[in-house]
């Protein structure tokens, strides 16, 4: 009966004949999660994302998400946010937020509340007749957030959104990603390279390792939420970023063991 | 993110110890001439080099006396363009329409060709070999044929014309519409957009800038595919074009007159250059690289 959102089950993936991108992986995740997948390169995090959002087909198990129940019908039920801005250059920071609505069928008059909406939780109100080249790599990253949360979604998928962008940046943005989950009651599955960013936002970890990828350990992390720069600076920060540290290096270790 | 500093009180407002109070730098003044001396550089250079090379022309005629019916002067070939002006430009507007319908047929057929193949992959399979001998075989080796089976010679040399201008638009429009970001591509599906909405709202954008830099080619091979044809077809009398006129003068060894049609269809060529130019500027003006200004 209680379902949760989402439930991938032996999951694997090949390309080819020969590359198992992602092999038996088994994961639930719930309803207000907000869950990092964590592990180096190539170890199929990237992989495993495009097949909860369906674009990619699995080779073999299952991915259930649970359908929305009434009232929480959304144009779309799942936001994406690439590790690239992925912005339109052709056309405006509205018309690129506008995007899912309109494919949805919504004309621009009636769109424009949400649009401008999803541009102001994001900060950049006053930027949306302005074209995506003459905005900084952050701004353009923070369009692709409001385009994602436009159609409301229950649930975010993101892919390293903020590994090119500087310390300072990603720090503001992982702000605004918090604030954002929170407020909209989204769950969040979030790809990162990052200990500290993981640390940051997440209340569960899921170690990936590479060849074939796979969860090598899943970890929760102790802290309270709602979580901002005073966590950044605080104690607990510090001794959890240490534990997910020292848990990866073990796992990388005896990875190299196997291999 | 931008943040504007506003002083809030006085104490903000004063300068720190020891700081002159600031006026505004100086400007940099070399840079700014720099940039106007190259805006005019743009415009003079060509246009004097040009005057230049036909003035060396002329002296060079005129020094050595060189009989007008080898190489006229350009005064003696602006003269001929003055009297012959009136028959020399019913030829070129001519040319002109050939030129542009040739193009027109050109864009309509390569576009949709190009849409069609985009969309489909066995289609292109099987039409693609077609359009490849078209291109490949030279358009003076076809022109004969045509001439023969098609009655009705401008329309004649209208195939011709658009046999040659027709690939690069074709082969541009599918290799645009194929260039679209992938990750935009996974977007649009997330969206469940359909396939006119994937063709409206990204294929066709992401092919603007392939599709006008095969417009600024097929311009000029539209008016050398028109001039070429006519050749072959050796067409004479009254309804036919520039081509015919060079033709009828070499005839007659009229090489003032040669000269003028030659200079006309030179203009033409450049016309046709600025136009499309003009078009890719307006079209991409504002968001892609190849277009956009850069403030330096
Ligand atoms: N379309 C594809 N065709 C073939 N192999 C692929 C494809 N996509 C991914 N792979 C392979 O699958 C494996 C996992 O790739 P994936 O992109 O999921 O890794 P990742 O964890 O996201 O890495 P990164 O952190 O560098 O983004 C890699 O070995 C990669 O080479
Ligand atoms: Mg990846």
């Amino acid at each position: 009966m209680n379902q949760p959102l989402i439930r991938m089950d032996r999951v694997r993936k090949e390309f080819g004949r020969s590359v198992v991108a992602v092999d038996n992986m088994s994961l639930t995740i719930e309803k207000g999660d907000f869950i990092s997948f964590l592990g180096p390169s190539g170890c199929g995090k990237s992989t495993a994302l495009r097949m909860i959002a369906g674009l990619l087909p699995v080779t073999a198990g299952t991915i259930d998400i649970k359908p929305p129940e009434a009232g929480e019908q959304a144009e779309q039920d799942l936001g994406f946010v690439f590790q690239e801005p992925t912005l339109m250059p052709w056309a405006r920071v509205f018309d690129n937020v506008w995007l899912p609505l309109r494919l949805a069928g919504v004309g621009r008059n009636r769109a424009r509340e949400r649009v401008e909406q999803a541009l102001r939780e994001v900060g950049l109100s006053k930027f949306e007749r302005a074209y995506p080249r003459e905005l900084s790599g952050g701004m353009k990253m923070r369009v692709s957030i409001a385009r994602a949360m436009v159609t409301r979604p229950r649930i975010l998928l993101m892919d390293e959104p903020f590994a090119a962008l500087d310390e300072m940046t990603r720090m503001k943005l992982n702000n605004d990603v918090v604030r954002l989950s929170a407020e909209h009651g989204l769950t969040v599955v979030f790809v990162t390279h990052s200990v500290f960013e993981s640390v940051y936002l997440s209340n569960r970890i899921v170690v990936m390792a590479a060849r074939p990828g796979r969860v090598a350990e899943e970890l929760q992390v102790g802290a309270p939420w709602p979580r901002g720069d005073d966590f950044r600076t605080s104690q607990t920060y510090a001794d959890e970023c240490r534990r997910v540290s020292a848990e990866l290096k073990e796992t990388l270790h005896d990875d190299d063991i196997d291999h | 993110m931008t943040t504007t500093s506003t002083i809030e009180s006085p104490q903000e407002a004063r300068t720190p110890a020891g700081a002159v109070q600031d006026e505004p730098a100086p400007l940099n003044t070399e840079h700014l001439a720099a940039m106007r001396r190259e805006r005019i550089l743009a415009w003079v250079m060509p246009l004097a080099t040009m005057a230049l090379a036909i003035l060396g022309w002329e002296w060079w005629v005129r020094a050595n006396d060189i009989p007008h019916y080898l190489i006229p002067a350009p005064s003696r070939v602006a003269e001929t363009l003055w009297t012959d002006g009136p028959s020399l430009l019913q030829s070129a507007w001519f040319t002109v329409k050939l030129t542009f319908f040739s193009l027109l047929l050109a864009v309509v057929g390569g576009v949709l060709l190009g849409a069609l193949f985009a969309l489909s992959r066995s289609v292109e399979m099987s039409l693609f070999p077609f359009a490849v001998i078209l291109q490949v075989t030279p358009v003076v080796a076809i022109a004969p044929l045509i001439l023969i089976y098609v009655a009705n010679t401008f329309v004649a040399l209208l195939i011709c014309a658009w046999i040659v201008a027709f690939f690069p638009i074709l082969s541009n429009t599918v290799i645009g519409l194929r260039s679209a970001d992938h990750n935009l591509r996974d977007l649009f599906t997330l969206y469940r957009a359909t396939p006119w909405q994937r063709l409206r709202y990204l294929l066709a954008p992401s092919a603007l800038p392939y599709f006008m830099a095969a417009l600024k080619v097929a311009g000029g091979l539209a008016l050398i595919g028109a001039v070429v044809a006519e050749f072959v077809a050796g067409a004479t009398g009254q309804n036919t074009g520039l081509a015919s006129r060079i033709i009828e003068a070499s005839f007659r060894n009229e090489i003032p007159r040669m000269f003028a049609a030659l200079v006309l269809v030179s203009l033409l060529g450049v016309a046709i250059f600025l136009l499309t130019t003009l078009a890719s500027k307006l079209v991409l003006g504002h968001w892609h690289e190849s277009e956009i200004k850069r403030e330096t």
